[in-house]
Protein backbone atom coordinates (compact mmCIF):
# COMPACT_ATOMS: atom_id res chain seq x y z
CA UNK A 1 0.00 0.00 0.00
CA UNK A 2 2.96 2.25 0.69
CA UNK A 3 4.80 1.52 -1.93
CA UNK A 4 2.00 2.29 -4.40
CA UNK A 5 1.45 5.31 -2.97
CA UNK A 6 5.09 6.58 -3.41
CA UNK A 7 5.18 5.05 -6.93
CA UNK A 8 1.88 6.96 -7.47
CA UNK A 9 3.61 10.32 -5.77
CA UNK A 10 6.82 10.14 -8.13
CA UNK A 11 4.80 9.47 -11.01
CA UNK A 12 2.89 12.36 -10.44
CA UNK A 13 5.23 14.88 -8.92
CA UNK A 14 8.15 14.05 -12.00
CA UNK A 15 5.87 13.86 -14.62
CA UNK A 16 4.61 17.17 -13.49
CA UNK A 17 8.01 18.77 -12.74
CA UNK A 18 9.08 18.03 -16.53
CA UNK A 19 5.69 19.36 -17.94
CA UNK A 20 6.40 22.51 -16.17
CA UNK A 21 9.88 22.78 -16.89
CA UNK A 22 9.35 22.31 -20.65
CA UNK A 23 6.60 24.94 -20.34
CA UNK A 24 8.00 27.04 -17.91
CA UNK A 25 11.28 27.76 -19.60
CA UNK A 26 10.19 29.47 -22.71
CA UNK A 27 7.07 31.45 -20.59
CA UNK A 28 10.09 32.57 -18.34
CA UNK A 29 12.14 33.58 -21.18
CA UNK A 30 9.86 35.61 -22.95
CA UNK A 31 8.79 37.13 -19.91
CA UNK A 32 12.26 38.11 -19.10
CA UNK A 33 13.39 39.30 -22.16
CA UNK A 34 10.38 41.03 -23.50
CA UNK A 35 10.55 43.38 -20.14
CA UNK A 36 11.61 47.05 -19.80
CA UNK A 37 14.90 47.05 -21.08
CA UNK A 38 15.71 43.79 -21.92
CA UNK A 39 16.92 42.22 -25.17
CA UNK A 40 13.35 42.06 -26.94
CA UNK A 41 11.33 45.12 -24.74
CA UNK A 42 7.94 44.23 -25.91
CA UNK A 43 5.98 46.12 -23.08
CA UNK A 44 2.42 44.99 -24.39
CA UNK A 45 3.28 41.58 -24.44
CA UNK A 46 4.94 41.70 -21.28
CA UNK A 47 2.15 42.71 -19.04
CA UNK A 48 -0.84 40.30 -20.50
CA UNK A 49 1.68 37.44 -20.13
CA UNK A 50 2.18 38.79 -16.63
CA UNK A 51 -1.10 39.00 -15.75
CA UNK A 52 -2.03 35.29 -17.15
CA UNK A 53 0.55 33.93 -14.94
CA UNK A 54 -0.65 36.17 -12.14
CA UNK A 55 -4.29 34.61 -12.93
CA UNK A 56 -2.45 30.97 -12.96
CA UNK A 57 -0.59 31.61 -9.65
CA UNK A 58 -3.74 33.01 -7.62
CA UNK A 59 -6.12 30.11 -8.55
CA UNK A 60 -5.85 28.03 -5.34
CA UNK A 61 -5.07 24.71 -6.20
CA UNK A 62 -8.16 22.73 -5.01
CA UNK A 63 -10.44 24.38 -6.72
CA UNK A 64 -7.88 24.96 -10.08
CA UNK A 65 -8.21 20.80 -9.94
CA UNK A 66 -12.02 21.07 -10.63
CA UNK A 67 -12.24 23.56 -13.04
CA UNK A 68 -9.41 21.92 -15.66
CA UNK A 69 -11.92 18.76 -15.59
CA UNK A 70 -13.13 19.14 -18.51
CA UNK A 71 -9.50 19.85 -20.06
CA UNK A 72 -8.22 17.00 -18.61
CA UNK A 73 -10.60 14.77 -19.88
CA UNK A 74 -9.60 15.97 -23.18
CA UNK A 75 -5.89 15.00 -22.82
CA UNK A 76 -5.82 12.07 -20.76
CA UNK A 77 -9.72 10.87 -21.27
CA UNK A 78 -10.73 10.44 -18.10
CA UNK A 79 -10.35 13.24 -15.31
CA UNK A 80 -10.03 10.84 -12.47
CA UNK A 81 -6.95 8.49 -11.36
CA UNK A 82 -2.76 9.48 -11.07
CA UNK A 83 -2.19 10.35 -14.79
CA UNK A 84 -5.25 12.57 -14.35
CA UNK A 85 -4.02 14.92 -11.43
CA UNK A 86 -0.53 15.25 -13.44
CA UNK A 87 -3.00 17.92 -15.52
CA UNK A 88 -3.88 20.08 -12.81
CA UNK A 89 -0.54 20.08 -11.61
CA UNK A 90 1.45 20.64 -14.37
CA UNK A 91 -1.05 23.75 -14.98
CA UNK A 92 -0.21 24.94 -11.41
CA UNK A 93 3.43 24.40 -11.76
CA UNK A 94 3.87 26.07 -14.73
CA UNK A 95 3.52 29.90 -14.20
CA UNK A 96 5.34 28.82 -11.27
CA UNK A 97 8.60 27.96 -13.12
CA UNK A 98 8.04 30.88 -15.35
CA UNK A 99 8.54 33.14 -12.40
CA UNK A 100 11.73 31.83 -11.46
CA UNK A 101 12.71 31.38 -14.96
CA UNK A 102 12.33 34.75 -15.04
CA UNK A 103 13.57 35.88 -11.61
CA UNK A 104 16.56 33.56 -12.67
CA UNK A 105 17.28 35.63 -15.67
CA UNK A 106 16.98 39.19 -14.18
CA UNK A 107 19.68 37.97 -11.62
CA UNK A 108 22.47 38.37 -14.24
CA UNK A 109 24.93 40.55 -14.65
CA UNK A 110 23.44 43.39 -17.12
CA UNK A 111 27.01 44.03 -17.75
CA UNK A 112 27.49 40.22 -19.72
CA UNK A 113 24.67 40.71 -21.76
CA UNK A 114 25.71 43.86 -23.10
CA UNK A 115 29.05 42.60 -23.41
CA UNK A 116 27.51 39.92 -26.04
CA UNK A 117 25.73 42.67 -27.74
CA UNK A 118 28.72 44.29 -28.03
CA UNK A 119 30.14 41.50 -30.11
CA UNK A 120 27.14 41.24 -32.60
CA UNK A 121 25.23 38.52 -30.85
CA UNK A 122 21.74 38.16 -32.04
CA UNK A 123 18.82 38.08 -29.30
CA UNK A 124 18.82 34.16 -29.91
CA UNK A 125 22.48 33.44 -29.59
CA UNK A 126 22.24 35.64 -26.77
CA UNK A 127 19.55 33.51 -25.07
CA UNK A 128 21.42 30.46 -26.11
CA UNK A 129 24.29 30.94 -25.21
CA UNK A 130 24.58 33.65 -22.38
CA UNK A 131 21.01 33.59 -20.32
CA UNK A 132 20.63 30.00 -20.04
CA UNK A 133 23.69 29.00 -19.33
CA UNK A 134 24.25 31.77 -16.69
CA UNK A 135 21.06 31.10 -15.17
CA UNK A 136 21.59 27.59 -14.87
CA UNK A 137 22.54 27.14 -11.27
CA UNK A 138 19.48 29.60 -10.25
CA UNK A 139 17.08 27.54 -12.89
CA UNK A 140 18.54 23.87 -10.89
CA UNK A 141 17.41 25.65 -7.38
CA UNK A 142 14.27 27.01 -8.90
CA UNK A 143 12.95 23.76 -10.38
CA UNK A 144 13.76 21.73 -7.13
CA UNK A 145 11.54 24.43 -5.27
CA UNK A 146 9.19 23.73 -7.89
CA UNK A 147 9.27 19.93 -7.17
CA UNK A 148 9.00 19.98 -3.40
CA UNK A 149 5.72 22.27 -3.60
CA UNK A 150 4.49 20.17 -6.01
CA UNK A 151 4.74 17.10 -3.51
CA UNK A 152 2.41 19.42 -1.05
CA UNK A 153 0.21 19.78 -3.56
CA UNK A 154 -0.09 16.26 -4.86
CA UNK A 155 -1.66 15.94 -1.42
CA UNK A 156 -4.76 17.34 -2.78
CA UNK A 157 -4.95 15.24 -5.93
CA UNK A 158 -6.22 12.46 -3.65
CA UNK A 159 -9.54 14.71 -4.29
CA UNK A 160 -9.50 13.44 -7.72
CA UNK A 161 -8.35 9.79 -6.87
CA UNK A 162 -4.48 10.43 -7.73
CA UNK A 163 -3.16 8.32 -4.77
CA UNK A 164 -0.42 9.42 -3.68
CA UNK A 165 1.48 9.16 -0.25
CA UNK A 166 -0.30 12.64 0.91
CA UNK A 167 -3.94 10.69 -0.25
CA UNK A 168 -2.75 7.78 1.82
CA UNK A 169 -1.90 9.94 4.88
CA UNK A 170 -5.65 11.47 4.63
CA UNK A 171 -7.45 8.89 4.25
CA UNK A 172 -6.27 5.80 6.19
CA UNK A 173 -3.97 7.62 8.81
CA UNK A 174 -6.60 10.77 9.33
CA UNK A 175 -10.27 9.48 8.84
CA UNK A 176 -9.17 5.99 9.92
CA UNK A 177 -7.27 6.69 12.83
CA UNK A 178 -3.96 4.45 11.82
CA UNK A 179 -1.33 6.70 13.14
CA UNK A 180 1.16 4.01 12.17
CA UNK A 181 0.27 4.58 8.57
CA UNK A 182 0.27 8.19 8.78
CA UNK A 183 3.92 8.19 10.48
CA UNK A 184 5.23 6.54 7.75
CA UNK A 185 3.84 8.17 5.09
CA UNK A 186 5.11 11.63 6.74
CA UNK A 187 8.51 10.20 7.44
CA UNK A 188 8.80 9.01 4.01
CA UNK A 189 7.92 12.41 2.43
CA UNK A 190 10.27 14.02 4.80
CA UNK A 191 12.71 11.98 3.66
CA UNK A 192 11.63 12.36 -0.29
CA UNK A 193 11.97 16.08 0.39
CA UNK A 194 15.09 16.18 1.75
CA UNK A 195 17.04 13.91 -0.53
CA UNK A 196 15.53 16.21 -3.58
CA UNK A 197 16.25 19.41 -1.38
CA UNK A 198 19.97 18.06 -1.21
CA UNK A 199 20.26 16.91 -4.58
CA UNK A 200 18.84 20.12 -5.95
CA UNK A 201 21.40 21.61 -3.60
CA UNK A 202 24.14 19.66 -5.45
CA UNK A 203 24.02 19.93 -8.89
CA UNK A 204 23.35 23.97 -8.22
CA UNK A 205 26.99 24.30 -6.61
CA UNK A 206 27.89 21.97 -9.28
CA UNK A 207 26.81 24.27 -12.52
CA UNK A 208 27.76 27.21 -10.66
CA UNK A 209 31.09 28.26 -11.52
CA UNK A 210 31.34 31.39 -9.42
CA UNK B 1 38.51 55.79 -38.92
CA UNK B 2 35.57 56.37 -36.26
CA UNK B 3 33.53 60.16 -36.97
CA UNK B 4 30.68 61.32 -34.97
CA UNK B 5 28.67 63.97 -36.31
CA UNK B 6 26.56 66.29 -34.33
CA UNK B 7 25.63 63.46 -31.84
CA UNK B 8 23.14 64.14 -29.67
CA UNK B 9 21.97 62.19 -26.72
CA UNK B 10 19.21 62.41 -24.40
CA UNK B 11 17.55 60.23 -21.41
CA UNK B 12 13.60 61.02 -21.50
CA UNK B 13 12.24 60.04 -17.83
CA UNK B 14 11.16 62.11 -14.68
CA UNK B 15 13.54 64.17 -15.54
CA UNK B 16 15.24 64.18 -19.41
CA UNK B 17 18.98 63.82 -19.19
CA UNK B 18 21.10 65.84 -22.02
CA UNK B 19 23.69 63.18 -21.94
CA UNK B 20 25.17 64.82 -25.08
CA UNK B 21 24.74 67.28 -27.08
CA UNK B 22 26.15 67.85 -30.82
CA UNK B 23 29.50 65.90 -30.29
CA UNK B 24 31.66 65.91 -33.25
CA UNK B 25 34.72 63.80 -33.00
CA UNK B 26 37.41 62.54 -35.24
CA UNK B 27 38.84 60.11 -34.42
CA UNK B 28 42.18 59.20 -36.69
CA UNK B 29 43.04 55.16 -37.64
CA UNK B 30 46.18 53.85 -35.40
CA UNK B 31 45.92 56.10 -33.13
CA UNK B 32 44.91 55.63 -28.95
CA UNK B 33 42.32 58.41 -28.30
CA UNK B 34 41.54 59.43 -24.88
CA UNK B 35 37.89 60.54 -23.96
CA UNK B 36 38.06 61.97 -20.07
CA UNK B 37 35.68 64.02 -18.28
CA UNK B 38 34.05 63.89 -14.59
CA UNK B 39 31.63 61.40 -13.72
CA UNK B 40 28.21 62.24 -15.22
CA UNK B 41 29.90 63.43 -18.30
CA UNK B 42 28.55 61.74 -21.20
CA UNK B 43 31.27 59.54 -21.48
CA UNK B 44 29.93 56.20 -21.84
CA UNK B 45 26.81 57.26 -23.58
CA UNK B 46 29.94 58.69 -26.05
CA UNK B 47 31.40 55.29 -26.29
CA UNK B 48 28.22 53.33 -26.48
CA UNK B 49 27.48 55.54 -29.64
CA UNK B 50 30.29 54.22 -30.90
CA UNK B 51 28.60 50.97 -31.36
CA UNK B 52 25.16 51.73 -31.17
CA UNK B 53 24.64 50.15 -27.90
CA UNK B 54 23.31 53.49 -27.37
CA UNK B 55 21.22 55.00 -30.28
CA UNK B 56 21.97 58.37 -30.60
CA UNK B 57 18.77 60.79 -30.88
CA UNK B 58 20.27 62.90 -33.85
CA UNK B 59 23.74 62.46 -35.72
CA UNK B 60 25.70 60.16 -37.81
CA UNK B 61 28.32 57.72 -36.71
CA UNK B 62 30.83 56.40 -38.68
CA UNK B 63 33.13 53.85 -38.59
CA UNK B 64 35.40 52.44 -41.18
CA UNK B 65 33.70 54.54 -43.67
CA UNK B 66 30.54 53.29 -42.74
CA UNK B 67 27.54 54.63 -41.25
CA UNK B 68 26.13 52.72 -38.44
CA UNK B 69 23.06 54.41 -37.05
CA UNK B 70 21.06 53.75 -39.74
CA UNK B 71 21.87 50.02 -40.37
CA UNK B 72 19.48 47.26 -39.84
CA UNK B 73 19.40 45.25 -36.60
CA UNK B 74 21.29 42.17 -38.75
CA UNK B 75 23.77 44.53 -41.02
CA UNK B 76 24.70 46.69 -37.11
CA UNK B 77 25.19 42.79 -35.31
CA UNK B 78 27.85 42.04 -38.27
CA UNK B 79 29.92 45.55 -38.21
CA UNK B 80 30.15 44.90 -34.39
CA UNK B 81 31.97 41.63 -34.60
CA UNK B 82 34.73 44.12 -35.96
CA UNK B 83 34.55 46.30 -33.47
CA UNK B 84 35.90 44.87 -29.84
CA UNK B 85 34.63 46.27 -26.23
CA UNK B 86 36.02 45.83 -22.73
CA UNK B 87 34.58 46.54 -19.71
CA UNK B 88 35.65 48.15 -16.50
CA UNK B 89 33.81 44.89 -14.40
CA UNK B 90 35.09 42.68 -17.28
CA UNK B 91 31.80 41.02 -18.05
CA UNK B 92 33.12 37.57 -18.73
CA UNK B 93 30.51 34.20 -18.72
CA UNK B 94 30.75 32.98 -15.77
CA UNK B 95 29.33 29.96 -16.82
CA UNK B 96 32.52 29.45 -19.32
CA UNK B 97 35.92 28.89 -18.26
CA UNK B 98 38.92 31.08 -20.23
CA UNK B 99 39.08 29.67 -23.33
CA UNK B 100 35.39 29.43 -24.23
CA UNK B 101 34.92 33.25 -23.33
CA UNK B 102 37.91 33.92 -25.70
CA UNK B 103 35.85 31.50 -28.13
CA UNK B 104 32.42 33.30 -27.62
CA UNK B 105 32.57 36.14 -30.16
CA UNK B 106 34.06 33.82 -32.93
CA UNK B 107 31.26 31.05 -31.82
CA UNK B 108 28.76 34.22 -32.58
CA UNK B 109 30.29 34.94 -35.97
CA UNK B 110 29.99 31.00 -36.64
CA UNK B 111 34.02 30.43 -37.19
CA UNK B 112 34.23 26.98 -37.58
CA UNK B 113 35.58 24.74 -34.24
CA UNK B 114 39.02 23.88 -35.38
CA UNK B 115 39.74 27.36 -36.32
CA UNK B 116 38.07 28.90 -33.06
CA UNK B 117 40.65 26.55 -31.01
CA UNK B 118 43.81 27.96 -33.31
CA UNK B 119 42.84 31.45 -32.60
CA UNK B 120 42.49 30.92 -28.87
CA UNK B 121 45.44 29.48 -27.98
CA UNK B 122 47.39 32.38 -30.09
CA UNK B 123 45.10 35.06 -28.37
CA UNK B 124 46.44 33.26 -24.90
CA UNK B 125 49.31 33.54 -25.27
CA UNK B 126 49.45 37.61 -26.68
CA UNK B 127 47.76 38.15 -23.36
CA UNK B 128 50.20 36.00 -20.99
CA UNK B 129 47.47 33.48 -19.92
CA UNK B 130 48.12 30.20 -21.67
CA UNK B 131 48.53 28.20 -18.69
CA UNK B 132 44.87 29.68 -17.28
CA UNK B 133 42.89 28.40 -20.44
CA UNK B 134 40.99 25.91 -18.60
CA UNK B 135 40.26 28.26 -15.71
CA UNK B 136 36.97 29.89 -14.71
CA UNK B 137 37.16 33.64 -14.09
CA UNK B 138 35.91 33.58 -10.68
CA UNK B 139 39.58 32.22 -10.16
CA UNK B 140 40.99 34.71 -11.50
CA UNK B 141 42.61 37.90 -10.26
CA UNK B 142 41.24 41.01 -11.67
CA UNK B 143 44.04 42.30 -13.99
CA UNK B 144 43.92 38.36 -15.65
CA UNK B 145 40.29 38.87 -16.16
CA UNK B 146 40.73 42.23 -18.09
CA UNK B 147 43.13 40.76 -20.19
CA UNK B 148 40.87 37.63 -20.78
CA UNK B 149 38.67 40.46 -21.82
CA UNK B 150 41.40 42.28 -24.06
CA UNK B 151 41.78 38.73 -26.00
CA UNK B 152 38.07 38.11 -26.24
CA UNK B 153 37.53 41.56 -27.71
CA UNK B 154 40.53 40.61 -29.87
CA UNK B 155 39.20 37.41 -31.66
CA UNK B 156 37.24 38.38 -34.56
CA UNK B 157 40.19 40.76 -35.20
CA UNK B 158 38.56 44.33 -35.19
CA UNK B 159 39.35 47.42 -36.31
CA UNK B 160 38.41 49.12 -33.34
CA UNK B 161 39.15 48.37 -29.58
CA UNK B 162 36.35 50.50 -27.36
CA UNK B 163 37.55 50.43 -23.57
CA UNK B 164 34.68 51.27 -20.77
CA UNK B 165 36.63 52.44 -17.91
CA UNK B 166 39.40 49.16 -18.54
CA UNK B 167 40.98 49.78 -15.49
CA UNK B 168 39.29 52.13 -13.32
CA UNK B 169 38.48 47.97 -10.78
CA UNK B 170 42.39 47.47 -11.26
CA UNK B 171 45.20 48.87 -8.77
CA UNK B 172 47.88 51.14 -9.68
CA UNK B 173 50.47 48.32 -10.49
CA UNK B 174 47.93 46.09 -12.57
CA UNK B 175 46.44 48.82 -14.29
CA UNK B 176 49.99 49.81 -15.84
CA UNK B 177 50.31 46.41 -16.94
CA UNK B 178 47.00 46.42 -18.52
CA UNK B 179 48.17 49.70 -20.49
CA UNK B 180 51.31 48.32 -21.69
CA UNK B 181 48.91 45.49 -23.19
CA UNK B 182 47.19 47.91 -24.75
CA UNK B 183 49.66 50.34 -25.83
CA UNK B 184 51.63 46.97 -27.13
CA UNK B 185 48.99 46.19 -28.79
CA UNK B 186 48.04 49.18 -30.71
CA UNK B 187 51.26 49.26 -32.13
CA UNK B 188 51.83 45.50 -33.05
CA UNK B 189 48.18 45.26 -35.10
CA UNK B 190 47.51 49.27 -35.77
CA UNK B 191 44.53 48.71 -33.88
CA UNK B 192 42.00 52.11 -33.38
CA UNK B 193 41.47 52.34 -29.74
CA UNK B 194 39.22 54.67 -28.05
CA UNK B 195 39.70 54.82 -24.05
CA UNK B 196 37.09 56.69 -21.69
CA UNK B 197 37.82 57.23 -18.25
CA UNK B 198 38.14 59.75 -15.37
CA UNK B 199 42.00 59.00 -14.76
CA UNK B 200 44.28 61.87 -15.74
CA UNK B 201 47.36 58.89 -15.95
CA UNK B 202 45.50 56.93 -18.28
CA UNK B 203 45.41 59.31 -20.52
CA UNK B 204 49.01 60.09 -20.19
CA UNK B 205 50.09 57.22 -20.17
CA UNK B 206 49.05 55.82 -23.36
CA UNK B 207 46.83 58.12 -25.53
CA UNK B 208 48.44 60.14 -28.65
CA UNK B 209 45.37 62.18 -28.73
CA UNK B 210 42.42 63.09 -25.89
CA UNK B 211 38.96 64.97 -25.65
CA UNK B 212 37.81 66.68 -22.71
CA UNK B 213 34.14 66.25 -21.97
CA UNK B 214 31.59 67.69 -19.90
CA UNK B 215 27.97 68.37 -19.43
CA UNK B 216 27.40 66.06 -22.54
CA UNK B 217 29.66 68.13 -24.82
CA UNK B 218 33.58 68.30 -26.41
CA UNK B 219 35.51 71.48 -24.24
CA UNK B 220 38.59 70.68 -25.78
CA UNK B 221 40.26 67.82 -28.27
CA UNK B 222 43.64 67.69 -29.47
CA UNK B 223 47.36 66.54 -29.26
CA UNK B 224 47.87 65.03 -25.08
CA UNK B 225 50.70 66.89 -24.76
CA UNK B 226 49.09 70.07 -26.24
CA UNK B 227 45.90 70.35 -24.21
CA UNK B 228 47.86 69.14 -21.30
CA UNK B 229 50.11 71.06 -21.23
CA UNK B 230 48.80 74.12 -22.92
CA UNK B 231 44.66 73.84 -21.38
CA UNK B 232 42.43 76.46 -23.15
CA UNK B 233 39.17 75.23 -21.85
CA UNK B 234 38.04 75.72 -18.12
CA UNK B 235 36.82 72.12 -17.64
CA UNK B 236 40.54 70.81 -18.67
CA UNK B 237 42.52 73.45 -16.49
CA UNK B 238 40.07 72.41 -13.25
CA UNK B 239 40.52 68.58 -14.17
CA UNK B 240 44.25 69.34 -14.46
CA UNK B 241 44.82 71.02 -11.35
CA UNK B 242 45.64 69.07 -8.81
CA UNK B 243 47.25 67.02 -10.78
CA UNK B 244 50.92 66.30 -11.10
CA UNK B 245 51.14 67.84 -14.17
CA UNK B 246 49.90 71.46 -13.34
CA UNK B 247 50.36 71.73 -9.37
CA UNK B 248 53.02 73.86 -7.75
CA UNK B 249 52.93 72.99 -3.90
CA UNK B 250 51.09 76.93 -3.06
CA UNK B 251 53.56 77.09 0.17
CA UNK B 252 56.42 77.34 -2.50
CA UNK B 253 54.70 80.88 -3.67
CA UNK B 254 53.15 82.33 -0.76
CA UNK B 255 57.15 81.65 1.07
CA UNK B 256 58.47 85.53 1.87
CA UNK B 257 61.45 85.56 -0.49
CA UNK B 258 64.82 86.40 1.57
CA UNK B 259 66.14 89.59 1.05
CA UNK B 260 64.60 92.10 -1.19
CA UNK B 261 65.74 93.64 -4.41
CA UNK B 262 64.43 92.86 -8.01
CA UNK B 263 63.30 89.44 -8.84
CA UNK B 264 61.00 87.24 -10.44
CA UNK B 265 59.07 84.00 -10.22
CA UNK B 266 58.65 82.00 -13.22
CA UNK B 267 57.18 79.18 -14.45
CA UNK B 268 58.84 77.11 -17.29
CA UNK B 269 57.63 73.98 -19.43
CA UNK B 270 59.25 72.18 -21.47
CA UNK B 271 58.57 69.71 -23.88
CA UNK B 272 60.22 66.78 -25.64
CA UNK B 273 63.44 67.88 -26.77
CA UNK B 274 63.82 71.11 -25.09
CA UNK B 275 63.09 69.15 -22.05
CA UNK B 276 67.00 68.23 -22.31
CA UNK B 277 68.69 71.77 -23.33
CA UNK B 278 70.64 73.34 -20.28
CA UNK B 279 69.02 76.87 -21.08
CA UNK B 280 68.68 77.79 -17.65
CA UNK B 281 72.66 77.14 -17.50
CA UNK B 282 73.17 79.44 -20.66
CA UNK B 283 70.89 82.27 -19.07
CA UNK B 284 72.86 82.26 -15.99
CA UNK B 285 75.90 82.82 -17.62
CA UNK B 286 75.10 85.24 -20.28
CA UNK B 287 72.50 87.27 -18.05
CA UNK B 288 74.22 87.45 -14.44
CA UNK B 289 71.60 86.21 -12.65
CA UNK B 290 70.66 83.91 -9.67
CA UNK B 291 68.85 81.54 -10.76
CA UNK B 292 67.00 79.86 -7.33
CA UNK B 293 65.27 76.52 -8.63
CA UNK B 294 61.95 76.30 -6.19
CA UNK B 295 60.29 73.47 -7.99
CA UNK B 296 60.42 71.23 -10.56
CA UNK B 297 59.63 68.03 -11.96
CA UNK B 298 59.86 65.70 -14.86
CA UNK B 299 56.84 63.57 -16.42
CA UNK B 300 56.21 61.44 -19.42
CA UNK B 301 53.39 61.74 -21.66
CA UNK B 302 53.18 58.31 -23.57
CA UNK B 303 56.63 58.84 -25.08
CA UNK B 304 57.41 62.65 -24.59
CA UNK B 305 59.43 64.08 -21.66
CA UNK B 306 57.39 66.75 -19.82
CA UNK B 307 59.59 68.95 -17.56
CA UNK B 308 58.46 71.62 -15.42
CA UNK B 309 60.43 74.45 -13.48
CA UNK B 310 59.55 77.27 -10.89
CA UNK B 311 62.53 79.21 -10.33
CA UNK B 312 63.35 82.96 -8.86
CA UNK B 313 65.40 84.98 -10.36
CA UNK B 314 67.97 87.86 -8.50
CA UNK B 315 69.27 90.21 -10.06
CA UNK B 316 69.37 93.90 -11.65
CA UNK B 317 65.93 94.71 -13.18
CA UNK B 318 67.51 95.15 -16.80
CA UNK B 319 69.34 91.99 -16.25
CA UNK B 320 65.71 90.16 -15.61
CA UNK B 321 64.36 91.70 -18.13
CA UNK B 322 66.70 90.49 -20.41
CA UNK B 323 66.57 86.96 -19.04
CA UNK B 324 63.08 86.75 -19.45
CA UNK B 325 63.20 87.53 -22.89
CA UNK B 326 65.99 84.75 -23.58
CA UNK B 327 63.91 82.71 -22.11
CA UNK B 328 60.79 83.72 -24.43
CA UNK B 329 62.93 83.32 -27.92
CA UNK B 330 63.54 79.76 -26.40
CA UNK B 331 60.33 78.79 -26.72
CA UNK B 332 59.51 77.44 -23.57
CA UNK B 333 56.27 77.74 -21.82
CA UNK B 334 56.78 80.38 -20.04
CA UNK B 335 54.32 82.10 -17.07
CA UNK B 336 55.70 84.93 -14.95
CA UNK B 337 53.99 84.17 -11.74
CA UNK B 338 55.25 87.23 -9.43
Amino acid sequence: MLQQAFVETLIMVGASTAVAAVCGLPLGLILACTAPGHILEQRLVNRILGAIINVGRSVPFIILMVAVIPFTRFVVGTSIGTAAAIVPLSIAATPFVARIVESAVFEIDRGVIEAAQSMGSSPWQIIWKVLIPEARPALVLGLTITTVNLIGYSAMAGAIGGGGLGDLAIRYGYQRFRADVMLQTVVLLVILVQALQMLGDWASRKLSKR
Amino acid sequence: MIQLKNVSKTYTGAKAVHALTNVNLHIPAGKIFGIIGPSGAGKSTLLRCINLLEKPDAGEVWVDGQRLDTLTPRELRKARQKMGMIFQHFNLLSSRTVAENVAFPLEIAKVPAAKRRQAVTELLELVGLSDKANVYPAQLSGGQKQRVGIARALANQPRVLLCDEATSALDPETTKSVLQLLKSINEQFNLTIVVITHEMPVIQEICDLVAVLEHGTVQECGPVIDVFTRPQAEATKRMLRGSITANIPPEILSRPSQGNGPRRLLKLSFVGERAHQPIISQMVQNYHVDANILFGRIDQMKDLPFGMLVIELVGEEDSLSQAVDFLKRQQVELEVLA
